[in-house]
């Protein structure tokens, strides 16, 4: 059979969206953002809403999430997205506004912005992508880094007594009624990632009903960061990772709820 | 004539902001300023404009929802008074970076830090030489009155969207808390969204249209020779604002031979002391900046052919007095320039300022020529 056979609409599987641009992504073999960056530019399409989106991006590796979904964007400082995507929102009411935060971002210098936007229940889509590391700074310890991991500021290991101790703020945020979905997910192998894209629908889907504000956390690699191969990584992550972080729903309400029910 | 009224300056912020159609308003309480957002608050503008009214977690949060708002191509503002504007410089250098058109006031306080509440001029530097990381500039608009509260505020939006850039209030605790007649512009109504699309299309994050690219709005380039090439538009751009929208007022200066320099309150003072001077024989004027950046360099230049001194009067320990100087010496002139200065929240009064000019320029006023040094 020749290629030109099997080439034919009938035969497609797979087909990329056309609001994920073609731009080459600056991130790393294995790194988690690729994929929950096409998983959301999906949604965008398949929703409809390439006209009344608008993101916020962070600072950190994502910054340039921009250049990859062809939406207009807003390029927040560090940690300060929910603030700037309170304000799109506030006066743009119509619009989808999320923002794409790492963990540096959210859970460390932006955990002040982050609180208070989910409290207020701003109408926004929040998605976290959460690897326990600083990535685009090279591997510094985060407000997430389990105890014990290594990292460039850890070196050897973190030190609940020096350093703290790892943060699980999307448990925090569930207990705030502002929110109306909370959960957690990951995109390590083809079933995880298809639960995760559930996830997202449904947190758009609430911005778009004026749900209040959707939180999703994502649990990733950063093989860069914890010096493994991305396989690797991904095994580390279910052994280390998810009895830490559990995946699952946190919050499946509505806004004004005082506390999650689960 | 428009409606008249007897208002504080903090209070007819708020009402100016209403009537010339401001889209939204975040902030965060802070003495002596408060009233700007208590006052919109009771006026509930979303009834009656659609203006939208937030207090946000802070005031990091409130510059960055400023900058949010701004950059889909709506008129918003801030305000807050000095340790707040400290806290907002991050936000208000990423405003000026991805060129956006917002209003931030500053209701000064003494400082450093915590300082007192009582009105101070010491943000003189922090607000014409930038504030924040990076070469930027802001519109800085001085006002001397309530009136000119009032006046400035569709001024500063007029001028931020002029150059796509932050333009400040600068004022201070005591026109703030003010009382003082009042003529309030009419109502204009806020922009179509129709409008924004016509004015910042181009740029706004109005979502994206099928037939043009996504609009980014960062303050982001990693490749350095555009981001060299965007720091030029940014001076040729502050250097547009010297030639054309530099703004002073000159008093009884045409046979002045001390000019007293001063903006905002201490322009009030000065107003007296250049009476009281007069009175007593000395040929003293007054030059008010109303805009401090940019700064009018050129009248300045002018004064000094003929003046024997200048003096700086500022409410901080001299910081004006460089652009004086400076300007001075840009126009080859060695005129010689003096301050007079209080600090910690108090006002000079017309006297004292008399007082330092008289000693000051003592060499001068005895001999009655200009002294070079």
């Amino acid at each position: 059979m020749e290629l030109k056979d099997i080439i034919k609409p009938e035969n497609l599987v797979y087909d990329k969206s056309e609001v994920q641009t073609d731009t080459i992504m600056h991130y790393c073999p294995g790194c988690s953002h690729g994929v929950v960056h096409k998983v959301i530019a999906e949604l965008i399409g398949e929703l409809g809403i390439q006209e009344k989106t608008v993101g916020i991006a962070p600072v950190g590796c994502a910054v340039f999430a921009y250049n990859y979904i062809d939406v207009d964007w807003q390029e927040a400082a560090h940690g300060r997205a929910p603030a700037v995507a309170t304000g799109v929102a506030r006066l743009n009411p119509d619009k989808f506004v999320f923002t794409y935060q790492g963990d540096g971002d959210l859970a460390s210098i932006g955990s002040g912005e982050i609180m208070h936007a989910c409290n207020r229940g701003e109408n926004i889509l929040v998605v976290f992508i959460n690897n326990g590391i600083y990535g685009m700074t090279g591997g510094q310890m985060a407000p997430t880094t389990l105890d014990g991991m290594v990292t460039s500021t850890t070196p050897f290991g973190r030190n609940a007594d020096l350093n703290g101790y790892p943060m699980k703020i999307t448990e925090l945020i569930a207990q705030l009624p502002g929110t109306s979905y909370v959960t957690r997910q990951a995109v390590h192998n083809a079933a995880s990632v298809r639960k995760c894209k559930r996830a997202i629908k449904k947190g758009i889907q609430n911005v778009l009903d004026k749900k209040g504000t959707s939180f999703i956390e994502v649990v990733s690699t950063c093989n860069s960061g914890w010096k493994m191969t991305p396989v690797a990584a991904n095994k580390w992550m279910e052994d280390n990772m998810f009895p830490f972080y559990p995946l699952g729903d946190l919050k499946d309400g509505v806004k004004g709820e005082p506390v999650s029910k689960n | 004539m428009g409606e008249l009224r007897l208002m504080k300056g903090n209070e007819v912020l708020a009402e100016a902001a209403i009537r010339c159609g401001c889209d939204g308003y975040f902030g965060y309480p802070i003495t002596p300023q408060s009233e700007v957002m208590e006052t919109l608050m009771a006026r509930q503008p979303w009834n009656e404009t659609g203006m939208t009214v937030l207090q946000a977690e802070s005031e990091v949060a409130s510059i960055n929802m400023v900058y949010g708002a701004a950059g889909s191509g709506k008129k918003v503002m801030t305000s807050s008074s000095s340790p707040g504007i400290s806290l907002m410089a991050e936000g208000i250098s990423y405003i000026a970076g991805a060129e956006l058109p917002c209003l931030i006031i500053n209701v000064q306080r003494g400082g450093p830090g915590l300082g007192t509440i009582q009105p101070s001029q010491a943000d003189y530097f922090q607000s014409v030489k930038g504030g924040g990381h990076g070469d930027y500039k802001m519109i800085v608009l001085a006002p001397a009155s309530v009136q000119e509260m009032n006046d400035f505020v569709a001024l500063g939006f007029e001028l931020a969207f002029k150059y796509r850039n932050p333009a400040m209030i600068l004022t201070d605790g005591a026109i703030g808390q003010m009382m003082e007649r009042v003529e309030l512009a009419d109502f204009k109504p806020r922009w179509t969204e129709e409008e924004i699309k016509v004015k910042s299309g181009a740029w706004a994050t109005i979502g994206k249209a099928i037939d043009r690219e996504r609009n980014v709005v960062t303050s982001l380039e990693m490749d350095s020779a555009k981001m060299e090439a965007n720091n030029l538009r940014f001076q040729q751009k502050y250097k547009q604002m010297e030639e054309e929208d530099c703004r002073y007022e000159e008093i009884m200066c045409d046979d002045a031979e001390y000019i007293l320099v001063a903006f905002g309150t201490s322009s009030r003072v000065c107003q007296k002391s250049v009476e009281i001077a007069r009175a007593k024989g000395l040929k003293v004027g007054l030059l008010r900046p109303i805009t401090l950046f940019p700064f009018p360099k050129k009248a300045i230049n002018k004064l000094a052919e003929k003046a024997k001194g200048f003096l700086s009067v500022e409410m901080s320990a001299g910081q004006m007095i460089e652009d004086i100087k400076l300007a001075v010496y840009e126009a080859g002139k060695n005129t010689r320039v003096e301050h007079f200065g209080r600090m910690g929240g108090i006002i000079p009064t017309p006297g004292e300022v008399v007082e330092a000019l008289e000693e000051k320029f003592s060499w001068e006023i005895s001999y009655g020529v200009k002294r070079y040094y």
